[in-house]
């Protein structure tokens, strides 16, 4: 049994910082739902507010349709795991993953048969005798895993529990979370500022900066659409261009870059005509080709010198610098077919207008600013039928 | 030491060295062994030290058990030296049960709810009243349990009649568990600092009660803590000198005055150094209690 979670406008300060800023989401049952942000944008703050461990400034949280103010973390059907863990080191194994029921009362050996079933749940199979200063830094995750879950909670908080981790057990973990949480369906709000963690657990993802939620979608969209010019630019790499948006048709906007040249692209929601904006291409949507050949009718073209070469294993990023010095990255399958010129040839970057999009930067404003109802058009609202 | 010598080279290390074992063994243990010997020696007159009657005996321990002076106590007659050693042993004990109890949630709240800022003023405040010596301290207290003191004089404005304070033991009581709180809420403040916020969330989380919080992980984490600051206050309650002194009522008697008054007044070191071991040896048992009920290693009581 899993229930959903409901945030409706809520802020959480600390003195005159105002650390959560009007965040609004509706969490569905059983779904893995990820807050991705930089560091210090408040993804902490949001999860002790759900765990009740802090209670919003303003604002509602409701699990499965209660209202949960005035009820304490021991009281709410959640169970967090900690940035760093927070094991008990003083117990064994066992004993950590059965703590939940020893303060329920369950006798001793129901408490050890759960904690065994637990442990084969998270495939710790026999490490319930073992102390906690024994496991290696994945065994401790799947402790910490097992303890929230001994307490059948209706939804799981997971505050960065994989950022300790080297990547390749990191990866591992993925798999392993995102498993567990199919078997159990339980409903987990995963925190993380990794947005490609974010991209591979994910079933939607709210993206957040400064105390506030900038975009609320599945991976799939937060990526292909980006809101705003903080989601183009944190999730994913970007090739940005500054600019001015001069006119709109069919959706596809006509661009002025600074250099003068025009480009043509997708125009993001919020731009409007005759104003500042910035055009975002991904790396791996455009294609580097010889001046000598002939351009692709439509496309989008920019002169460039390749500046440096950069070996990734599967992939290779070509750095070129266009005539006002600018970096922009061209990713290229690793690959015998594929051009890649030598260090310092003059070449042209493609892309056509359907990969790229204008967007606003439509930065938030600074946290703690109160401008509630001022700005609403940035706090996406985001409704969801339970 | 070998690294010691690399460093300061072969001769200063020798002084070194040298002058540490004159420590170790001239000023601390040849004293001692020559207080245990005495304690197994009758008391003499000068001039027969070395005589023929100058042979080891346990006299000065049965002295504790003499049967001609006795106190009688719940239909018993106690030998009163053995009266007054239990008794003394019997309060400490009671003194660093109560210290404890005090100290512990004081240390909590300072180590964990109180901010880290504030936390300094309040160590300050705590920190002044032992720049002042133990004797004007006591001398303190003596003046504020008066009879007719400040203390009962305050209670006379809310009309509670006046109390006997220092009777019996209660002033002893008061004035070491005041003397000696601090040695009992540092210890313990230090273990607690160590403890990670987040285990006490955790536990909380899991849908821990309040009390369950302290009994399974923090009072576990604070062990050590709790250990040495009893083993402190316990040995420094049954070591005390002044507070007994000045706090006891006249009839009621600390072992450390007896042991002073075989040293000053009977002139007999050798019974004096019996009862000295004595109050040491139950003082080793204290240690190697705490040891075994909080399963914690000597070192971590040291430290
Ligand atoms: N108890 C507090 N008192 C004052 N400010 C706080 C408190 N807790 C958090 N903050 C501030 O609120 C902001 C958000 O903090 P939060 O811990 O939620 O960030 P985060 O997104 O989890 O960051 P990270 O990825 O680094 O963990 C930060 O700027 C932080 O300094
Ligand atoms: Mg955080």
């Amino acid at each position: 049994m899993s229930e959903g979670v409901q945030l409706s406008g809520v802020s959480v300060n600390f003195g005159n910082f105002r650390a959560v800023n009007n965040v609004s989401v509706s969490i569905k049952s059983g779904e893995f739902f990820s807050f991705l942000g930089p560091s210090g944008c408040g993804k902490t703050t949001i999860l002790r507010a759900v765990s009740g461990f802090i209670s919003p400034s303003a604002g509602s949280v409701r699990i499965g349709g209660q209202d949960m103010a005035g009820i304490g973390p021991n009281r709410r059907p959640t169970a967090l795991i900690f940035q760093n863990l927070a094991l008990f080191p003083l117990m064994s194994v066992w004993e950590n993953i059965a703590f939940g029921l020893e303060v329920r009362g369950a006798p001793r050996a129901a408490r050890r048969a759960r904690a065994e079933e637990l442990l084969r749940l998270v495939d710790l199979p026999g490490a319930g005798d073992k102390a906690i200063a024994q496991l290696s830094g994945g065994q401790k995750q799947r402790v910490a895993i097992a303890r929230a879950l001994a307490v059948e909670p209706k939804v799981m908080l997971l505050d960065e529990p994989l950022s300790a981790l080297d990547l390749k057990l990191r990866q591992h973990m993925r798999a392993e979370l995102r498993a567990i949480q199919k078997r159990t369906d339980i409903t987990f709000i995963y925190i993380t500022h990794d947005q490609g963690e974010a991209l591979a657990m994910s079933d939607r993802i709210g993206v957040m900066s400064q105390g506030r939620l900038q975009q609320v979608d599945t991976p799939q969209r937060i990526y292909e659409n980006p809101a705003n010019g903080f989601v183009a630019s944190f999730v994913g790499e970007n090739n940005v261009f500054n600019g001015t948006l001069d006119d709109i048709q069919a959706g596809v906007g006509t661009f002025t870059t600074d250099d003068g040249e025009v480009l043509r692209a997708m125009v993001g929601s919020g731009v409007k005509e005759y104003a500042d904006a910035k055009l975002y291409v991904r790396p791996e949507r455009v294609t580097l080709n010889p001046v000598s050949e002939k351009a692709r009718e439509g496309a989008n073209v920019v002169a460039v010198k390749v500046a440096s070469i950069a070996f990734e294993g599967n992939f290779i990023n070509i750095h070129a610098s266009d005539k006002r010095g600018r970096r922009h990255i061209v990713q290229v399958p690793n690959d015998a077919s594929v051009w890649i010129p030598p260090v310092g040839t003059d070449a042209r970057l493609e892309f056509t207008p359907d990969q790229a999009t204008i967007l606003t930067e439509n930065l938030p404003a600074r946290a703690g600013e109160d401008d509630v109802g001022v700005r609403q058009g940035q706090s996406y609202r985001v409704e969801v039928a339970q | 030491m070998k690294d010691v010598a690399r460093r300061y080279g072969f001769a200063a290390t020798v002084v070194m060295v040298a002058l540490t074992a004159f420590w170790v063994l001239v000023l601390i243990i040849l004293p001692y062994l020559f207080l245990v010997d005495a304690s197994f020696r009758p008391s003499l007159p000068a001039d027969q030290v070395g005589g023929p009657n100058d042979h080891y005996t346990l006299q000065n321990y049965l002295t504790l058990l003499n049967p001609n002076a006795t106190k009688e106590f719940l239909f018993l007659s106690i030998p009163i030296h053995l009266f007054v050693f239990a008794q003394t042993v019997a309060i400490s004990c009671l003194v660093t049960v109560i210290t404890l109890a005090l100290a512990y949630p004081l240390a909590y709240i300072l180590a964990k709810v109180v901010n880290p800022r504030t936390v300094a003023t309040l160590f300050l405040i705590l920190l002044i009243p032992l720049w002042i010596s133990e004797l004007l301290r006591s001398f303190a207290w003596y003046i504020i349990l008066a009879y007719q003191g400040p203390l009962n004089a305050l209670l006379g404005l809310f009309g509670i009649s006046p109390i006997r304070w220092i009777s019996g033991y209660n002033g002893v009581i008061i004035g070491l568990i005041y003397t000696y709180f601090l040695f009992m809420l540092f210890p313990i403040y230090g273990s607690l600092t160590t403890l990670d916020s987040n285990q006490i969330e955790a536990a909380e989380d899991m849908g821990a009660r309040w009390w369950q919080i302290h009994r399974r992980v923090v009072i576990p984490h604070a062990k050590p803590g709790i250990a040495s600051g009893c083993v402190m206050v316990f040995m420094m309650c049954a070591g005390a000198l002044f507070v007994p002194r000045l706090l006891a009522s006249p009839s009621s008697r600390w072992f450390t005055e007896v042991i002073m008054q075989w040293f000053f007044e009977g002139l007999d070191w050798n019974t004096g150094s019996a009862y000295a071991f004595m109050l040491l040896l139950v003082c080793t048992v204290f240690v190697s209690l705490m040891i075994r009920l909080f399963k914690v290693n000597l070192t971590d009581i040291a430290r």
